[in-house]
């Protein structure tokens, strides 16, 4: 630490990296009186919820395409749609395309017309049953984890929460609950239902986006999860904000600057100043010092304690655990840019509006995902697709569209090197895609593929995983990111984190972000 | 012995270097497995070998001790950051008592560091920790390497080792003053020799390749014949460790990494060694739990204990007083000490009855001739060590 910070601290808090949960929490961190500077990067803010233009006039979320986690009063309070955000598109419905050029609507009256009339009522319990289940789950979203082993009452009375909501369910959903949450989603979906394709697709939500296959154990809970994270949300379905995943995040930006929060962009942060034990600002790029009374990283669990912080200012056991933090991406993310509405064939133009699902059983995904354990990518990929030009006209020339898909399995680490394996993936991809849309090849003008190796280095986010670090059993709650930093402070004094590797997690959420601020805030009075 | 022909699982404990020298001496034939290896227990009687380290000099074969060289540009940050003590002050050729902790800045292992060179430090510790050592490596640009079996080793311990020593050719070694390291060279073979032991008397470590091994002991053997030189095994040594108040792996305290029950690691302040705790000279594992303790204060303590009195008080249960109500600790090392006369003890006591001078009740069992008895004696708390010579430090040691 050759230069040493300004006696007088120049901001109150100072937030690493303008992701959405970075921009979330400084905007609720100035909303609480503090000054806050943001610095970001890259050019301008979102991270991977960002809008960019991949190939001359065409325009893409350049990571996660749909909003659906994002809770209504966080929206509310923000007053997000006062400071530009529209929508292009609300309550998108899923649809199942099947290879025999059918598909299965998954809509909130039901499963399409496919489904046998034992299906359709499996189908309605099902869905009322994970719904009860998800809205018992949501409250922890928006709350500090409790922390295990410790003597503390308020730790204790969360914990008693958590299962008092669980007993609250009654003694039928109660038992339900605990029999399955352990369940993989495969036995869980086969116990349910006969149609291969609705099998398929409610099975595929428990993989996104995940290192796991359909058989994999816990991939109920992660399912369950995404339910919960949805019911947190409010229930208020898929939606595309209008301009794109980087027109929600400017909004943010614009609330945290009505707010009070300066925000810095093209400012790497090179690493986190120490002073006494305690994080007291941060190095730029440029060498510039700025210093500040609490340092907030947006940057996933990885990169802030073992590079932006380093480990010798760090107890060894928790360098282990933030090592062994499983982040390796296995999702790829496709773009296309097409002079012609994509081919999907008998696919109505209401589906097409919505996301489109190439997942038709639950082998089929199964396979997909054998592929990634030994470090190749699918053969036979899952995808999720939308045509974000079809509700936002203006993410391309007139009369042209984008096709924006989200591909899986495309493991961080490919056994053949990124290098020769993108054009074969990409290929394969594409292969995929020409089954279910012939003749969509001929109408590409342009395209690009993000392997989690660009997401990393693009995005900054260890592994390229864009919840940075798995959604699983051993990395949910209060060990997440890691125990000793599951409640957004961490074991450097005036060091918090408040991205997607805490509590609740990934997808565009803000919860993580808004958390964390409210944790600051809470220390702030405190002391 | 990787070599070996006889296929590892056919041959559970290995033979160390010294091992057919011992084999030859071990006349009651008491061997046990020491880390992998077997080892004396008795050569002929406890006592005799006893009184062989306070009054003459004996050889502990002590190559079974776990040795790691840590080397590479970050060797001194990485230790710093691995070992309670600041390392940035042990010079070149100096070796320094260390202890390392968890996160929670419980005790992992204590052991020796040999500063080697300027980036080349040794490690000797009771236990193998190659995960701990690795896991602490990360961030670190240093090499680690476990040379157990590439080093074998002698302590030579007692009053005229230092005669023995000098007997045996090693000019100048008299000039090493405690935790000095020094090299010779014994005919073809290189001697690395530091004055370290566990005994508390003054003594010497011989550390040499696995091929000097004979030679080197019956070098030793002839050049202190008449200084009483003698082989000794862990028994009488243990009696030795008790009186100069040292602390034994999984006797006074058992590796944080190997507990399983809550409250029963032990942290370096806990076990009296504040002294090893530097929480100035920058991070280590374990600094910020251990800076909590420290304002906090203990809530046990181990503690030297004198008892009423020759039963040694093994394992025995500690009251407040004798009524034997209010339980506070128990014992975790006892022998009747021969040179103090003492019936000596060291004991994990609970807050607030660790103060030097108090005075605690200790349950002893005797079995009579199998019937047993139950005894009350009363135990004053006492400074460690219990037994310790002004010859264990001065340098020159006295001509023999």
């Amino acid at each position: 630490m050759a230069a040493s910070p300004a006696a007088q601290p120049s901001y109150d808090c100072l937030v690493i990296g303008g992701g959405h949960n970075g921009l979330v929490c400084a905007a609720t961190l100035a909303r609480g009186g503090r000054s806050v500077l943001l610095l970001e990067a890259a050019a301008d803010v979102g991270g991977a919820a960002r809008t960019r233009e991949f190939t001359p006039g065409f325009k893409v979320s350049a990571g996660a395409h749909l909003l659906h986690l994002m809770p209504a009063d966080l929206l509310r309070e923000l007053r997000l749609e006062s400071h530009g955000l529209e929508w292009a598109a609300q309550g998108m419905a899923s649809t199942a395309l099947l290879p025999d050029g059918a598909f299965l609507s998954l809509s909130e009256a039901g499963a399409g017309q496919r489904l046998s009339p034992a299906d359709s009522q499996a189908y309605a319990d099902y869905t009322a049953r994970m719904r009860r289940f998800a809205g018992a789950l949501a409250p922890v979203f928006s709350r500090v984890p409790p922390r295990l082993g410790t003597t503390d009452w308020s730790d204790r009375l969360d914990l008693l929460r958590i299962g008092w909501r669980i007993r609250r369910l009654g003694r039928r959903d109660m038992r339900e609950l605990l029999r399955i949450g352990g369940m993989n989603v495969y036995d869980l979906l086969e116990e349910n239902f006969d149609s291969a394709a609705l099998k398929g697709a409610l099975g595929f939500d428990a993989v996104l986006g995940a290192n796991f296959g359909p058989r994999s154990p816990g991939t109920v809970l992660t399912l369950l999860y995404r339910l919960a994270a949805e019911a947190a949300a409010g229930d208020t379905g898929l939606s595309q904000p209008k301009g794109g995943m980087g027109a929600l995040c400017e909004a943010l930006a614009k609330a945290a600057a009505a707010a009070g929060a300066i925000i810095r962009t093209g400012a790497p942060v090179v690493n986190i100043l120490i002073e006494g034990d305690r994080a007291c600002g941060v190095t730029l790029e440029s060498g510039e010092v700025i210093a500040a009374r609490s340092v907030i990283s947006n940057a996933d669990p990885k990169t802030t304690f073992l590079r932006l912080l380093g480990p010798k200012y760090l107890d060894a056991g928790f360098v282990r655990r933030v090592n062994h933090i499983r982040c390796r991406g296995l999702s790829a993310k496709l773009h296309l840019a097409l002079n012609r509405l994509p081919p999907f064939n008998s696919v109505t133009e209401a589906c097409l509006r919505g996301r489109l699902l190439i997942a038709p059983s639950l082998q089929y995904i199964e396979h997909a995902y054998n592929h990634a354990k030994y470090g190749e990518f699918s053969a036979a990929p899952v995808m999720e697709i939308t045509v974000p030009t079809l509700n936002d006209p203006a993410l391309a020339p007139p009369g042209q569209h984008v096709l924006s898909a989200i591909v899986q399995y495309a493991p961080y680490e490919l056994k053949e090197g990124w290098q020769s394996g993108r054009q074969r993936f990409m290929d394969t991809v594409l292969d995929t895609l020409e089954r279910f849309a012939p003749g969509l090849r001929s109408s590409i003008a342009g395209a690009e593929l993000l392997t989690p190796a660009d997401i990393e280095t693009q995005f900054r986010i260890s592994g390229g995983h864009w919840h940075h670090g798995d959604l699983a059993f051993d990395q949910f709650l209060m060990v997440r990111p890691v125990p000793g930093a599951a409640q957004y402070r961490t074991p450097m004094e005036g060091l918090f984190l408040c991205g997607a590797g805490c509590h609740p997690g990934g997808g565009v959420m803000g919860v993580a972000g808004r958390n964390a601020a409210r944790e600051v805030l809470k220390q702030d009075a405190a002391s | 012995m990787t070599d070996s022909p006889v296929p590892h699982f056919r041959q559970p404990l290995l033979k160390t270097p010294f091992h057919e020298r011992a084999r030859a001496l071990a006349q009651v034939d008491s061997f046990i497995p020491w880390a992998g290896y077997t080892t004396v227990d008795v050569f002929t009687t406890m006592e005799q070998e006893y009184f062989a380290i306070r009054n003459a000099t004996t050889l502990y074969d002590l190559t079974p001790m776990v040795k790691y060289r840590i080397t590479g540009r970050d060797a001194l940050p990485y230790l710093n950051r691995l070992v309670t003590r600041d390392i940035a002050k042990l010079k070149p050729d100096r070796v320094a008592y260390c202890v390392w902790c968890n996160d929670a800045g419980h005790l992992i292992d204590d052991g020796t560091v040999f500063r080697l060179g300027w980036d080349d430090y040794r490690i000797c510790t009771a236990e193998r920790q190659i995960d701990w050592l690795l896991d602490s490596a990360i961030g670190f640009e240093v090499q680690i390497t476990e040379v157990t079996e590439q080093i074998a080793a002698l302590a030579v311990q007692g009053p005229t080792s230092c005669a023995v020593l000098k007997a045996l050719g090693l000019q100048g070694v008299e000039r090493l003053k405690p935790f000095d390291i020094g090299y010779f060279s014994l005919g073809p073979h290189a001697l690395t020799v530091s004055r370290t032991g566990f005994t508390g008397d003054l003594g010497y470590e011989l550390w040499m390749e696995p091929d000097a091994a004979e030679a080197v002991w019956d070098a030793l053997m002839a050049a202190g014949r008449t200084r009483g030189i003698r082989a000794i095994g862990s028994q009488a040594l243990n009696v030795a460790r008790i009186e100069a108040g040292f602390l034994l792996p999984n006797v006074d305290f058992v590796s944080a990494e190997r507990t399983i029950r809550t409250g029963r690691d032990r942290s370096p302040l806990e076990l009296g060694l504040d002294w090893l705790v530097d929480l100035n000279k920058g991070h280590f594992t374990g600094r910020r739990a251990l800076l909590a303790e420290k304002i906090d204060g203990s809530s046990r303590r181990l503690v030297g204990l004198d008892i009423a009195g020759n039963k040694p008080a093994h394992n025995s249960l500690l009251y407040t007083d004798d009524s034997g109500k209010r339980e506070i600790g128990s014992v975790t090392s006892a022998t009747w000490s021969p040179t103090c006369k003492r019936n000596i003890a060291l004991a994990i006591v609970d807050a607030p009855y660790f103060e030097i001078g108090s005075t605690i009740w200790a349950e002893i069992y005797l079995n009579r001739e199998l019937v047993w008895e139950r005894r009350m004696s009363r135990a004053q708390i006492v400074e460690r060590p219990f037994f310790a010579p002004e010859r264990r430090r001065a340098t020159p040691p006295a001509e023999f």
